[in-house]
């Protein structure tokens, strides 16, 4: 199990006064303190680890969360931020003695702005919302996590969320021109503009991805871009994981980048075609779903041209869609796997490491060996044009030993990513899952360095405490200082 | 100057700079010299001498290089598998220099016409390798194209002209070369017009993937006679022609359009890459704006009034200027900026306006203090090209 680091007694003891001065910062809104409200935000997506906080308080413009954050900096109190709680990482787990602050009530479109190609979105605006604001009249945005339905364009400044279209469209970082931050000392700080390139240091970029370790983004200026004329997918499947691998490979060498290519292995493809009837290949052990774009004419020549391609490594059964309709069967398997992996198994991990692709083939198998080794079943979904790695390990939750094995599995899986040139983590963060992985990753040297570029913004380590940095060795402390020992 | 050859040498090099407090200039080959503000040093330490390309894997679509390695040595490296970098970073004529490291371009975040359609240089940059200014060797990144294992330090390092570490190595994304490329040109467009076409192009499906106005002095400058509007595309062969095709369609209400083919427009991008068409004098200065692209027009006017003349490229966000090196025409430019919104960077003066304020935009001061740390953080005595971005 992960340690989090003792609370401050001195400010539980003051839970009363703490309670008060943000009721009288929110005007008596938005405060939550009451433990049956609480409930619900004390975890994440990773939802075997719980724990209430000292309250939740729901602001509603950036000079709330100003005023907020000030008094939590004055008053010492630690502070987690929080979109939808869809974090697979523990990203947006409560301690003890934080305050939550949830973004879900700065929900507005602020402007759009289409000859410049840009729209600015408060951090509680859901991705698919940002879209749906614009689709109307053509235009979309393009980083689409699975969860996009659900979490917030602010959670995913928090961990610079990818979706399968990132190999074409890039991630959050790529698709974000300015934030409006707000730093633990009550600060606001506007970062970028509505222009492409900011002089001096990119702010956007360290704080992208930052976890919430810096500050509290409250309002977002992303890019939009012009919806293609159309999209089709295909399906591709061969006898083993090799052969897909190399097949992959050849397509992106040859010059054509799909908008996706999903991989999925023998596990997935069963798992994921028993839930939605996809007509997905059952007797295959690798699995190829591409997407491209353009005018039909545009799709039939590429499509053509991957066709030919893939004809090259001895598929199993190739087949192109030829509407729109049979492009969303293909793609339903693919986005209900998650959904699908759980009906067969009472639990699972969503594990997300990032290898090098030519090392698909060996990762795969080694996985495959842990598997039999754990005594657990694991299915592999993949963006397989940027080597983003998800094997969701099954387990049962209700048996204590059954989960201590898919953690220790799932670690040995995130070692192995970094031991074949790749890393920890391609879009779900760290956050409390992987923080004491970091050190697999980095030496003492590199983590001190971004520990020092942390506690530039905040110097007292008060913002999403104990997530990301490994806690220092004999202490409960993740900071360079400044946090009490272990109970 | 201090060149190492190996890795450690830089380490140790800025060890011994940080115990005796000497600062040292950073640089590859000192072509961006002439960049923002100069430093003034007792030693430069040049990466000159580490170069060469450890790794290549065209499937994986990445390249790692030292950062000694030049621009030109990269770009050959590249074409052999038939790829290229993603941001086409420029090769800026006013340079005078005939060769650039990869690092200085990574070092000063330079991305050419590509950036509104793909990103900037530092949205390929994966990983680096640096010294800091604590004479410590750290990574951060590394050679995957989805990373977001703890604080993104490469993009600190992209934009930040040396002086929180030397970068040493890097690794980049890049992509095959496009089979073919076409432009859609509209001459005699006002600039205000031609934004508007150029936002139209932009807001197209076709993909475009450069989008410049010339007025006229910058289309004389590449052998044109009247102002020129071009947007370009870039895929394989039928879909620029399908789209090309199109794309004239669409902007048929600006006026009727001529289609470049693949060799025209690789000429003429490359000179817009590379600021070919400033109207440049001996003496004149350089600045770089940019800007919601909408308002490039109105800079351009601005530089007008004051005597400047110069083009849009980003389809109109990002504006160069050029004209006498003087403290009003330098304070035409930043009231412009400033007034757009935008922010903008001195590239070429002589040292009297260089060592002026402002060479780029001041910092507010709730995130000055922030900057103030986050240097301290990397280069705690202060040593690494003390002055280069901001006046200390
Ligand atoms: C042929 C020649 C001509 C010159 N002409 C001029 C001139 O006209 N005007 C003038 O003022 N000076 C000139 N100089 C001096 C020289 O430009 C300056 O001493 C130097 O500051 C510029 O180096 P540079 O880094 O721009 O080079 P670049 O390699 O182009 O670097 C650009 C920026 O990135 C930084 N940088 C470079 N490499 C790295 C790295 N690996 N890691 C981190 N940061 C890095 C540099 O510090 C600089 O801020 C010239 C020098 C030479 C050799
Ligand atoms: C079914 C499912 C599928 C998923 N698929 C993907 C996927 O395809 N790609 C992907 O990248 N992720 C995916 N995720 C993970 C998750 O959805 C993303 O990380 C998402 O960006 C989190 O957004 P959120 O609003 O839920 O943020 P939270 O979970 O609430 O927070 C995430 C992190 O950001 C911080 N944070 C939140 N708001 C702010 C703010 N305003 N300012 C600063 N920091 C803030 C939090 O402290 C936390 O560290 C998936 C999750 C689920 C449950």
């Amino acid at each position: 199990m992960i340690s989090l680091p003792k609370p401050k007694a001195d400010v539980l003891a003051r839970r009363d006064a703490v309670h008060q001065g943000l009721r009288a910062i929110m005007r008596d809104r938005g405060v939550i303190t009451d433990p049956t409200k609480l409930k619900p935000y004390e975890t994440d997506g990773l939802s075997a680890y719980r724990q209430m906080p000292l309250a939740v308080v729901l602001p509603e413009t950036t000079e709330d969360v100003a005023a907020i954050l000030r008094f939590c900096h004055e008053n010492g109190v630690r502070v987690v931020p929080r979109g939808a709680g869809t974090s697979l990482a523990g990203g947006a787990l409560p301690l003890e003695d934080a305050v939550v602050i949830g973004m879900m009530r700065m929900n507005r479109i602020v402007e759009v702005n289409y000859r410049d190609r840009y729209a600015v979105v408060q951090a509680g605006v859901t991705n698919l919302g940002i879209t749906k604001a614009v689709e109307a009249d053509g235009f979309f945005y393009a980083p689409d996590p699975s969860s996009q339905l659900a979490c917030m364009i602010g959670g995913n400044i928090g961990m610079n969320s990818g979706g399968a279209h990132c190999l074409k469209y890039g991630v959050t970082a790529n698709n974000v021109l300015g934030i409006k931050l707000v730093t633990i000392e009550g600060e606001i700080l506007e970062l970028g503009g509505t222009h492409l390139d900011t002089a001096g240091y990119d702010w956007l970029g360290i704080v992208i991805g930052s976890e919430g370790q810096l500050g509290i983004a409250t309002e977002i200026t992303v890019r939009i871009l012009r919806a293609p004329e159309g999209t089709r997918a295909m399906l591709a499947a061969f006898d083993g994981n090799e052969v897909a691998g190399a097949c992959v490979d050849a397509i992106i060498s040859s010059g054509i980048i799909p908008v996706a290519l999903e991989f999925m292995d023998r596990p997935a493809i069963h798992a994921c075609e028993a839930f939605a009837h996809a007509g997905y290949p059952l007797d295959a052990e690798a699995m190829l779903i591409i997407e491209v774009e353009g005018s039909v004419a545009e799709q039939d020549w590429l499509l053509g041209r991957i066709k030919e391609i893939c004809a090259r490594f001895n598929p199993i059964s190739l087949k192109v869609s030829q509407s729109a309709e049979e492009s969303a069967a293909i793609w339903k398997g693919r986005k209900g796997a998650f959904g699908a992996v759980g009906r067969i198994s009472p639990d699972y991990l969503c594990m997300d490491g990032t290898i090098p692709t030519s090392t698909l083939p060996l990762v795969l198998r080694r996985i495959g060996e842990m598997s039999a080794q754990y005594g657990l079943q694991v299915a592999n979904i993949f963006h397989a044009g940027d080597g983003n790695l998800h094997p969701l390990i099954m387990f049962d939750a209700n048996d204590p030993a059954s989960m201590h094995k898919a953690e220790a599995f799932g670690a040995d899986i995130l070692c192995l990513c970094v031991e074949v040139g790749g890393c920890l983590t391609g879009e779900h963060g760290v956050g409390v899952e992987k923080r004491d992985l970091m050190r697999v990753q980095f030496t003492e040297i590199e983590l001190e360095q971004q520990r020092r570029v942390k506690s530039a913004f905040d110097p007292e380590w008060l913002l999403n405490t104990a997530k990301v940095f490994p806690l220092q060795p004999g202490t409960a402390s993740a900071g360079p200082d400044a946090l009490p020992q272990a109970a | 100057m201090i060149a190492p050859g190996d890795e450690a040498g830089f380490a140790s090099a800025i060890d011994a700079a940080a115990a005796a407090r000497t600062p040292l200039t950073i640089e590859g080959l000192g072509s961006k010299g002439g960049f923002l503000r100069p430093t003034q040093t007792a030693d430069t330490l040049s990466t000159r001498n580490f170069a060469g390309i450890p790794l290549y894997a065209p499937q994986e679509l990445i390249i790692t290089a030292r950062a000694g390695t030049t621009l030109a040595a990269v770009e050959a490296k590249l074409d052999e598998g038939g790829q290229h970098l993603i941001a086409e970073p420029p090769q800026y004529a006013f340079l005078d220099a005939p060769d650039q490291t990869i690092g200085g371009i990574v070092a000063a975040n330079l991305s050419g016409p590509r950036r509104i359609a793909w990103g900037a240089m530092r949205d390929h940059l994966m990983g680096i390798r640096a010294a800091t200014g604590r004479g410590e060797i750290i990574r951060s990144g590394g050679r995957v194209l989805k990373n977001v294992t703890g604080l993104d330090l490469c993009k600190l390092f992209a934009g930040s002209y040396g002086t929180l570490g030397v970068i040493t190595e890097l690794t980049l994304k890049i992509l095959p070369k496009p089979e073919a490329t076409g432009t859609v040109m509209i001459r005699g467009l006002r600039p205000d017009d031609a934004v508007r076409a150029l936002s139209v192009a932009l807001g197209s499906p076709f993909s475009v993937s450069g989008a410049a106005y010339l007025p006229q002095e910058a289309a004389m400058a590449v052998g044109f006679e009247n102002t020129v509007t071009i947007a370009r595309i870039e895929d394989f062969a039928a879909s620029v022609a399908y789209r090309t095709e199109a794309l004239a369609g669409l902007l048929k209400k600006f006026g009727p359009a001529d289609i470049l083919d693949t060799p025209a427009s690789l000429t003429l991008w490359r000179a817009v890459r590379d600021a070919e068409p400033l109207p440049i004098q001996p003496g004149d200065a350089v600045w770089k704006i940019s800007v919601r692209p909408s308002y490039g027009a109105s800079i351009l006017h601005a530089g007008h009034a004051a005597g400047l003349f110069g083009y849009l490229d980003w389809g109109g966000g990002l504006v160069f200027l050029t004209g006498p090196a003087t403290d009003e025409a330098h304070a035409a430019v930043i009231a412009a900026a400033r007034r757009a919104k935008g922010e903008w960077w001195l590239l070429r003066a002589p040292e009297r306006l260089r060592l002026s304020e402002d060479a780029m935009p001041r910092i507010p001061p709730g995130l000055a203090a922030i900057r103030q740390r986050v240097v301290a953080a990397f280069d705690p005595a202060g040593i690494l090209n003390p002055g280069r971005m901001f006046a200390a």
